[in-house]
């Protein structure tokens, strides 16, 4: 039996082919653009095809910031990525001690996200992509965010919970697709707590999120009866908020009655505060007894971080069970968490928990890269750019719904 | 600015523990006779042991839902008390009705646990899998595949037949127990009866919406777990869970909705 002739290339120079480049050591450098929501991020990662290693050469963000009580709008956000694209790619560049044209490819959103917010940064990528002449590379956020969470932690084949602002799914990888198992049947749960920021009237500074988790780490003195709905590996959000609502609405009417109280008492007027007749207990927290007769100085309080305690405590119950079951199902003990909220460290804690009872650990990045980011594009783009993956501009469109399923995976086995 | 990826970022608390062999406590009710029992499965929710039921040669399943120490303590015991209870309320109305089910034993919905009849066999998954392990995409040529899939389809139509929805239909969910026919060894083949099991999330329903989900939970956790049979599964499941459920061409209908909503959802972030 003949030897085939080895080829006069090594191996290592096996995957420049195709390129033309003929420096076996050079990375590749990729720069990724992300608008999908209210973050714009620029970053600029290096792969070096010899070592297989990542380095994040720079990665900055813009968050856009809507007052309190407000969502951020897709024409304000848009204009906000308009203005703020140029600044952003010129600091990345800067920080990537980088001129344009070391750069191997241009990565941007292709989808699912806002229509006007991605359509202003694709339209700026394709700018980029037109005056430094370098191909474009179209990237599904999240299979972005699965990938940096792969990159970041280490995870091998984990189970991947991807939960934001607009995204909610458990998912798996099998046969080159990331299949989704579970999702949400209608809000992503970020968009729960986000709303939930706005009923409370609470700051969207540095998102809404984070302040909901400052509040909740004050409360847990009760907690507050909240629907729990898990349909198989799917959930759903848009009844608990609803649910919470109400009870925000609540706080607020016994808030005003014990305000209206006190000023009587300051007034003078010392009649028996149980004159009041409609005043009763409204908000009874589970696994005490519904007295309605108890008077009321006992009336338990409840506080802003009393329902941002109960939200969080319920939501996070219900993603750690979908993710539990979808482990389950595929016998795996390893989970990623990626995302905004996958930042929240009571989140984190309890997965932590679940993961470690069934023997397994739970890989959770910072919020450099779980909140979106320009690095996890360039990142998912640099590796789709490496099979031979490019997106011609004609076909450099954005899409406002993108399954995650959606993307041969080509870099995996 | 340089950074290394691979350690840098990473938080303490995501540092992988070493991968050791992994045993829970059983629950309280079996520690005075633990060598009587046998962990057969840690599923999501619960964990089955196999043990024996008032005589020692009566095979017994007992489903023990521990206490989860990352949910609030008052919604652990909250969902573990609704679960217990109505999963032994919808097992003794499927049993009732004909429908075959595991028969319940004993309850003790504040200990967290429920103790059922012992169903023999594999189940569907592993024979599928076996069955799928070799060859591409499967057609209606492979009748043994084709006459577990009508089994398949007609159990769930009779399951909604009664007023159930099982809440997470999963090949895994389902045993091929064998028959006095078919006394096959475990994992004998594709032949049996099939069983419906672990009705932990099940819920009594005659919505067509609640069945038309039922359906599509199935429909995808056989497409993630047996994507080589996924479109062949999807005809039988049309063409034979009516068979045994009349309201079925409504159910039918009301998927095509339910599939599209998973299609179309909006997905911002």
């Amino acid at each position: 039996m003949t030897k085939p002739i080895p080829n006069s290339t090594t191996s290592g120079e096996g995957r420049e082919e195709g390129k033309g480049k003929g420096a076996k050591t050079k990375p590749r450098y990729g720069l990724g653009c992300e608008g999908s929501a209210n973050k714009l991020g620029i970053g600029i990662i290096a792969h070096d095809p010899e070592t297989n290693q990542s380095r994040i050469l720079s990665n900055i963000r813009h968050t856009f910031v809507s007052p309190p009580g407000t969502g951020f709008l897709p024409k304000d956000t848009a204009k906000h990525h308009r203005s703020f694209f140029v600044r952003i790619a010129q600091t990345a560049l800067r920080e990537a001690h980088l001129s344009p044209r070391d750069l191997d490819c241009i990565c941007y959103t292709k989808g699912p996200g806002m229509g006007a917010p991605l359509q202003s940064v694709a339209v700026a990528a394709r700018t980029l992509s037109l005056l430094w002449d370098k191909p474009l590379v179209g990237v599904n956020h999240c299979v972005g965010h699965i990938e940096m969470g792969r990159e970041i932690t280490g995870a091998e084949n984990p189970v991947v919970l991807y939960v934001s602002g607009g995204n909610t799914q458990v998912i798996a990888y099998a046969e080159q697709r990331y299949r989704i198992f579970g999702e949400t049947l209608d809000i992503a749960v970020g968009n729960c707590l986000d709303r939930f920021a706005r009923t409370l009237e609470i700051s969207n500074d540095p998102a809404p999120g984070h302040n909901i988790e400052m509040l909740a780490r004050k409360g847990g003195k009760v907690l507050l009866d909240l629907p729990y709905a898990v349909k198989g590996m799917d959930c759903s959000f848009s009844g608990i908020l609803a649910s919470a609502d109400i009870l925000a609405g609540q706080m607020r009417e016994q808030q005003a009655r014990i305000r209206k109280r006190e000023q009587k008492q300051t007034n003078g007027e010392s009649g028996a505060p149980n004159g009041d007749a409609t005043a009763k207990q409204e908000v009874i927290p589970e696994g005490k007894e519904k007295s309605q007769g108890r008077s009321e100085q006992n009336e338990v309080i409840i506080t802003p971080e009393d329902l941002c305690f109960s939200l969080q405590e319920t939501v996070f119950a219900m993603l750690v069970e979908i993710t539990e079951r979808a482990m389950a199902h595929v016998g795996s003990n390893q989970v990623l968490i990626v995302g905004g909220v996958g930042c929240n460290e009571r989140l984190q804690e309890m997965m932590g928990l679940m993961a470690a009872e069934r023997g397994g650990s739970v890989y959770a990045t910072d919020e450099r890269f779980c909140i979106d980011n320009g690095i996890m594009i360039a990142h998912a783009g640099l590796l789709a750019y490496e099979t031979g993956f490019q997106t011609p501009l004609e076909e450099s469109t954005c899409t406002q719904r993108f399954r995650t399923d959606e993307v041969h995976i080509k870099w995996r086995d | 600015m340089t950074t290394l990826l691979s350690t840098d970022h990473r938080p303490p608390s995501s540092a992988p523990q070493p991968s050791t062999p992994f045993t829970p406590a059983p629950p309280p009710i079996l520690t005075h006779s633990p060598s009587a029992s046998t962990l057969i499965t840690q599923g999501a929710e619960a964990r089955l042991y196999k043990t024996t039921y008032l005589l020692p040669h009566l095979p017994c399943a007992l489903k023990y839902r521990p206490p989860k120490p990352w949910r609030h303590p008052i919604l652990d015991a909250r969902l573990t008390r609704q679960r217990i209870l109505a999963e032994a309320r919808i097992l003794a109305k499927c049993r009732r009705e004909g429908v075959r089910v595991p028969a319940v034993y004993a309850v003790d919905e504040g200990g967290g646990w429920l103790a059922m009849e012992w169903v023999p066999g594999a189940a569907v998954r592993a024979g599928l899998n076996a069955h799928l392990a070799t060859g591409g995409e499967r057609d209606e040529s492979d009748a043994a595949l084709v006459s577990v899939l009508r089994r398949v389809a007609a159990a769930v139509g009779g399951l909604h037949s009664v007023g159930v929805v099982h809440g997470d239909l999963t090949t895994s969910n389902m045993m091929l127990a064998p028959t006095p026919n078919h006394q096959g060894e475990e994992g004998a083949g594709l032949e049996g009866v099939i069983v419906i099991i672990d009705f932990g999330l099940a819920s009594q329903s005659a919505s067509d919406e609640d069945r038309a989900v039922d359906l599509y939970v199935l429909e995808r956790a056989f497409a993630s777990t047996h994507p080589r049979a996924e479109a062949l599964f999807t005809r039988v499941l049309e063409a034979e869970y009516g068979g045994a459920f009349r309201g079925a061409p409504v159910v039918l209908r009301k998927l095509e909705e339910v599939r599209l909503r998973g299609r179309k959802r909006s997905m911002l972030g």
